[in-house]
């Protein structure tokens, strides 16, 4: 059955070329002119970035409506008063702690533990995780305990840390890394899992040696998976963190967020509680506004990954 | 002779072999296009002859330093800008950092990209893509260059000028290339010498000669590529049972 291509050769006839079949362009000059026209109809204008006042006053306002319901809720009185203060009352006891100096401490102390335990989780956790991304017997045999301990709650292990090391900041320290180093294992394992397979390819034919092939591709190429365990590991630790300052209290353990917790419980004061629970949340709030999002928005806009999200 | 290939043979497992009894031989310098349809183990040829797979039988001679490769898609690292993927590559092969940043943007030139070198992948066009993973590839500096159906993925106007700027390159830079494609047109506008590749098991069938006079007589151009794909077609029939 003769075709379209069969006869073209039968009649030796040119008419239905669709490509290009010899050189096109007229020489080097023409050929540049030719792809700069072309690069600059393919490419997109650069667009100016503006502070977008929405997601300031957005949050901003669902936090006023939120204390309204509080406000409104306490004055039609259903419960007693120190049982469920209102938001009047917790920030005065906000004036209070700060006045006589407990805040500021408790903060203080808190926060320093967290970022300090964090910090050393990340350098743990992060060779051991890409060693496990890297190599598959290790993966297969510590990967099922990595995720389990990610589900345990790192709380369970306070009253062993208590026994172990009594009432010091290593029991503190412990809980803390077994909180954050299993999620940001398997945060830099996942990332390392859903890298495109051609990368290491690419890796493979430019000569990468298996550090540099590590180190050079499947770490960067990795990085927004890393984050997220990070972001985890960082919940985690602060998490783990609190769980561990309310149930050991006293000994060499200083006085942080969970400790003002504990003692608002002891003497049966709603307000103190409430301002601490408060100020746990601030705290978690704004390491994500100052520390992740911004971190995390940078890597994305840079990847080409933001356009269309919702973020 | 760069490349010969010898009785290469190539099977995943126990299924039937993709290549059986290759044999090829490819000259300093030369430009050759892999013609065949699709599963006809054009690609695993490539990657066998890159070092990424290895044969199953037969014996292959390739340049000791290995060669460089251009995929499909340009793989260009979304991290890193134009330049600095192009200087990863010359990291990769122990250039001192000083001379990276001259080699890579007179690479960046020689694609006709000096100004897009900050920019990242996601901020150029498919076109401006290749040409950096050109350069990348030639950032290698190696004698032999593999391309994997480079420009398959690209409109047509834009394959049409890449076409005319890899001739360019390839005659500036004088490398042997070995270009897989499952475009006659495109085989036939590229190489000196077009492979036909047989399917299952893909075995070289037939070779042509594609001379000077038929980069610039369309007439003569078109009538090659009638004949090559009149071969193609048959070698597809056969498979239809």
């Amino acid at each position: 059955m003769p075709n379209r291509q069969d006869s073209l050769v039968e009649s030796g006839e040119t008419r239905h070329i669709t490509a290009a079949l010899t050189r096109s362009s007229a020489g080097t000059e023409d050929l540049r002119q030719l792809e700069a026209g072309l690069d600059s109809l393919q490419s997109d204008a650069a667009r100016k970035a503006r502070i977008d006042w929405s997601r300031i006053l957005l949050p901003g306002a669902a936090i006023v409506v939120l204390i309204i319901f509080w406000q409104l809720y306490v004055s039609m009185g259903f419960k007693r008063q120190d049982l469920v203060p209102g938001p009047l009352d917790v920030v005065a006891q906000f004036g209070h702690l700060w006045a006589e100096g407990k805040l500021q401490e408790a903060v203080w102390t808190s926060l320093q533990r967290g970022l300090v335990g964090f910090l050393i989780s990340v350098a743990i956790a992060t060779p051991v995780g890409l060693l496990l991304a890297q190599v598959a017997p290790l993966r297969r045999a510590f990967g099922p305990l990595i995720s389990g301990l990610q589900v345990l709650p790192s709380v369970a292990w306070v009253p062993a840390a208590i026994i172990w090391f009594g009432l010091t900041d290593a029991t503190v320290y412990f809980v803390v890394f077994l909180g954050a180093i299993p999620s940001i294992i398997n945060g830099l394992i996942s990332g390392v899992d859903q890298i495109p397979p051609q990368y290491r390819s690419v890796g493979t034919v430019l000569g990468a040696s298996r550090l540099q092939m590590a180190l050079q591709i499947v770490l960067p190429a990795a990085l927004p998976g890393y984050l997220g365990g990070l972001k985890q590991g960082w919940a985690f630790s602060w998490r783990s963190l609190m769980a561990a300052e309310i149930i050991a209290v006293g000994g060499t353990i200083g006085f942080g967020l969970g400790s003002l917790l504990d003692q608002g419980r002891v003497l049966s004061d709603m307000t103190v509680v409430m301002a601490a629970i408060l100020l746990i949340l601030a705290v978690g709030i704004l390491i994500e506004l100052l520390v992740f999002g911004p971190i995390e928005k940078r890597l994305l806009r840079r990847r080409g990954l933001l356009a269309g999200s919702t973020r | 002779m760069p490349v010969v290939l010898e009785n290469l043979g190539k099977r995943f497992g126990e299924g039937a072999p993709v290549l059986d009894d290759v044999n090829a031989t490819i000259g300093p310098g030369e430009f050759v296009a892999l013609l065949g349809a699709s599963g006809c183990g054009k690609s695993t040829l490539l990657n066998i002859m890159a070092g990424l797979e290895a044969p199953t039988s037969g014996a292959l001679e390739v340049p000791s330093d290995g060669a460089a490769f251009m995929f499909q898609d340009a793989a260009l690292f979304p991290w890193l800008t134009a330049r600095e993927n192009i200087e990863l590559a010359l990291r990769l092969r122990g250039v001192g950092k000083a001379e990276r940043r001259v080699e890579a943007d007179e690479l960046l030139e020689l694609v006709h990209l000096g100004g897009a070198g900050d920019k990242r992948p996601h901020e150029l066009s498919g076109g401006m893509r290749q040409r950096v993973a050109l350069a990348r590839s030639l950032a290698q500096d190696r004698q032999l260059l593999l391309m994997d159906e480079p420009f398959a993925a690209l409109d047509a106007i834009t394959r049409d000028l890449l076409h005319d700027e890899l001739e360019r390159i390839w005659k500036e830079t004088g490398r042997t290339i070995v270009f897989v494609t499952h475009n006659v047109r495109e085989a036939v506008r590229l190489g000196q010498r077009v492979l036909l590749l047989s399917s299952r098991p893909g075995r070289v069938v037939r070779e042509w000669h594609v001379s000077e006079e038929h980069r610039t007589d369309a007439g003569l151009a078109g009538q090659l590529t009638g004949e090559i794909t009149a071969r193609l077609r048959e070698e597809i029939r056969r498979h239809a049972k």
